[in-house]
């Protein structure tokens, strides 16, 4: 911490006031959520070379899209699409959610913590949706 | 912080662009982005979905079908200027030293540009048939 005291002497070296950094607070479900949102987003941003890479593929030809279609259906690549779609999905939940703190709603703490709440649960809930769709109704990739 | 010891210094008072810069902008089209990357996403979701299992042929047809190319395409714009904003977000955040602060929004600017310019040019190629 930032000697309080030497902040009141006047001059060039005039210390900056320090506020205290994550550690210091319990965890709490915002807050986790706050950075999974970080996490999330900057996970999506080095998984768009995935979308890039499969568009490119479909652009190239059939040899480049099978090789693709392999990497997706194999066990890593399926969990990596599997990541990929919670990411996203949460993401964009999370987003719509901190979109509603920007018009200065929802900021109770009831109303808080169930809008986080439900950031989490509907995220994994539509990745599960969408998967078993994927699957069932689809085919699944081949 | 109160309003007689300000953490800024007064000109960057002044001036009112923050540590990129480039003042309150970014925050706003981050919101503009945000709205905008609902519907898109829920589009992308559902057009890989239905593409799911087809084969090659009938993945370049869909694609490069209007609606669907637009729609891809508005979602790798949109999507390239939100994470070209996030990342540099969190680099502003993280990187406090000039010279590696700098280097690196140079390299998410090239990465964005490098990543969404490529996914444009696949579904241009996929529409236009060259």
């Amino acid at each position: 911490m930032a000697d309080i005291e030497t902040g009141t002497t006047r001059g060039a070296a005039r210390p900056r006031p320090i506020s205290p950094h994550l550690q210091i607070y319990k965890p709490m479900l915002t807050m986790v959520m706050s950075i999974v949102h970080r996490i999330t987003g900057a996970a999506l941003y080095f998984g768009m070379l995935l979308l890039a890479w499969w568009l490119l593929s479909a652009a190239t030809g059939p040899n480049a899209y099978a090789n693709v279609e392999w990497f997706m259906g194999s066990l890593i690549g399926q969990l990596v699409l599997f990541g990929y779609t919670w990411a996203l999905l949460h993401h964009m939940l999370g987003g719509i959610r901190h979109l509603i703190w920007d018009t200065l709603h929802g900021f109770e703490p009831a109303e808080r913590e169930l809008l986080t709440l439900a950031t989490l649960i509907g995220s994994i809930t539509l990745t599960l949706i969408l998967w078993v769709v994927g699957y069932l109704v689809m085919g699944g990739p081949r | 912080m109160n309003e007689t010891e300000p953490m800024r210094t007064p000109m960057r008072r002044v001036r009112a662009l923050g540590p990129a810069r480039s003042g309150t902008g970014h925050f706003w089209y981050q919101r503009v982005t945000s709205v905008a990357g609902v519907p898109l996403t829920i589009g992308l979701l559902l057009i890989i979905t239905a593409l799911l299992g087809r084969t090659h042929a009938a993945v370049v047809q869909i694609l490069g079908s209007p609606i669907v190319a637009i729609i891809m395409l508005l979602f790798i714009i949109n999507t390239a200027y939100h994470m070209w904003i996030g990342m540099q977000e969190i680099i502003l955040d993280y990187v406090h030293e000039e010279k590696w602060k700098m280097l690196s929004l140079m390299a998410n600017t090239f990465f964005v540009f490098g990543v969404g310019l490529a996914s444009v040019y696949a579904i241009l190629k996929l529409s236009f048939g060259v």
